[in-house]
């Protein structure tokens, strides 16, 4: 019997367990999937839990409910992967030797990359809402907050979801308006990008729509710390923002098992071959989701996309035929504007978003780019599709895992 | 669009960066910095050959990595290209602006 191992329980392993599981059967061939922790969260949510948009109970589940039967799932914490012996040593002493395997341990936040950011305010005035302890304590700052100066912070690129530092920016002026105190508040988005975004299309309809909200915009911040005292963000270059509240987003990392294992470049992210998945220093190795360092989102809708491609280079390796070089960086966010609509973008490595209709050319019924309605029903029928269709592995019917250039309004 | 500076032609984008790094001269390098009200010190010469050496290597710059490098703290990074320290020292050293990944 052979091997098959993945590294990581979230969104990408659990899609892959769900994919693989129809091709690689008992006797030939046994899947594990490999996770220490015991619950599954719906990352999205983090978004919305500030607000009181959303309950814990909504985005927390359990990771073997969506693990199929006949994958064993192990739960225990991995210690290092021996690359040259294709083995996994897991922190119990358990070697687990492998076949083939897949990362799929995703990125996280490291506050204690930046001098202050874990001070004495951290929690307090200074918050994440990138992990759900973070995103729980803002909520509980946000409940009776009396107003001040909210600075929604980047701390630098890349980092998972790039579009939900603004939609955070957005349904805050949303929040403090629905409060009737938005006067009282003065909302600051501060970023190290030259503007709102990374592609010029959407940063020009993305700064229209800060414009529209009151968000001040200060660009080209690379921050160096965070002072607690006086309650600033400074930069490099001497440049200081003060705050009452600080959102940030600190740096993503990926797991530090890379790091143990002599497999991550400088942020432990996995070197990968952007086209077919396929790690560039070891064959039998493949990434997907935020593990990897290909130049991507790192997000749910790209790793749904890389891991259709995926599976079929999966079966191609293992039968001996040549890997196809088939992703194109494929990602689909919807972005929330606040007031109950939202923005749709759809893109790839070469094809910046624009506006069109989506998924039927010319026909919608969402509308990529602009705000709508029907964009925000589906941000929110999305987390019904997250936990009933993406993590099964089911295809989404009509939206195809290489981005479809028709419908689109490219120049 | 196409520029020339003492004599050679080169093209750069609507941004500024040149967009073959092989038309890339110092006179070029020392025009581009002017334009920001630069002057051009060694200490910002092994700053850009790093950059040139990093580029022609494929590796994907970032301030991080520039911070990292050895070759330049961030600190001084920023006090010799002030601002938008990566995006003006890759322009005047002739290497695209850096994609940041998003």
């Amino acid at each position: 019997m052979k091997n098959l191992i993945i590294l990581g329980g979230g969104t990408a392993g659990t899609m892959m367990a769900n994919h693989l599981n129809h091709h690689l059967k008992n006797p030939d061939w046994l899947i594990t999937i490999i996770d220490e922790k015991e619950e599954h969260h719906y990352q999205p949510g983090y978004l919305f839990l500030p607000f009181d948009i959303y309950t814990p109970e909504d985005i927390i589940k359990t990771i073997d409910e969506f693990i199929p039967k006949g994958v064993n799932l192990i739960r225990q914490k991995i210690d290092s992967i021996d690359a040259n012996r294709n083995m996994v040593m897991l922190q119990n002493g358990a070697v687990m030797p492998y076949d083939v395997l897949i990362v799929a341990t995703g990125a996280k936040i490291a506050p204690e990359e930046t001098e202050g950011m874990q001070g004495s305010e951290w929690q307090k005035s200074v918050f994440d809402f990138y992990s759900f302890e973070g995103s729980l304590a803002l909520r509980n700052k946000l409940r009776d907050w009396e107003g001040g100066k909210l600075v929604v912070h980047i701390t630098e690129m890349p980092i998972k979801c790039p579009v939900a530092p603004l939609e955070f920016a957005f349904l805050a002026d949303s929040f403090f308006k629905h409060k009737h105190m938005r006067d009282k508040v003065e909302i600051t988005y501060v970023t190290p990008l030259s503007g709102a975004f990374t592609k010029p299309k959407a940063t020009e309809a993305l700064e229209h729509l800060l414009e529209e909200k009151h968000i001040k915009i200060e660009s080209d911040f690379a921050i160096e710390r965070v002072d607690n005292e006086t309650k600033e963000i400074i930069d490099y270059g001497g440049r200081t923002i003060p705050f009452d509240i600080l959102v940030t987003v600190p740096t993503n990392k990926g797991d530090a098992l890379m790091e143990r294992s002599g497999l991550g470049d400088d942020l432990n992210y996995v070197p990968t071959n952007k086209a077919t998945l396929q790690s560039v220093a070891h064959q039998n190795i493949f990434v997907l989701g935020d593990a990897s360092n290909i130049p991507a989102s790192k997000a749910g809708s790209v790793a749904h996309f890389e891991a259709e491609i995926l599976t079929e280079n999966i079966l191609n390796f293992v039968h001996g035929l040549p890997l196809k070089e088939e992703f194109d960086g494929h990602a689909n966010c919807f972005i929330e504007t606040g007031n109950g609509k939202a923005l749709l973008i759809d893109f790839n490595y070469t094809h910046e978003p624009v506006e069109g209709t989506f998924p039927f050319p010319g026909l919608g019924p969402l509308r990529l780019l602009k705000e709508s309605r029907m964009n925000h029903m589906g941000k929110l029928a999305f987390r019904w599709i997250y936990w009933n269709v993406l993590l099964k592995g089911t295809h989404i019917p009509f939206v195809s895992a290489t981005m479809s250039e028709s419908g689109k309004h490219y120049q | 669009m196409n520029a020339s500076i003492a004599g050679k032609e080169f093209t750069v984008n609507e941004e500024g960066y040149l967009t073959d790094f092989n038309q890339w001269n110092e006179q070029i390098g020392e025009s581009i910095a002017a334009g920001a009200n630069i002057t051009l010190t060694p200490r910002h010469w092994e700053v850009i050959k790093y950059l040139q050496n990093e580029h022609k290597s494929q590796v994907a710059l970032s301030i991080r990595r520039v911070g990292k490098s050895g070759v330049v703290d961030i600190k001084e990074f920023y006090a010799l290209f002030p601002n938008a320290p990566l995006k003006t020292a890759t322009k005047i050293a002739g290497v695209p602006k850096p994609a940041s990944c998003i």
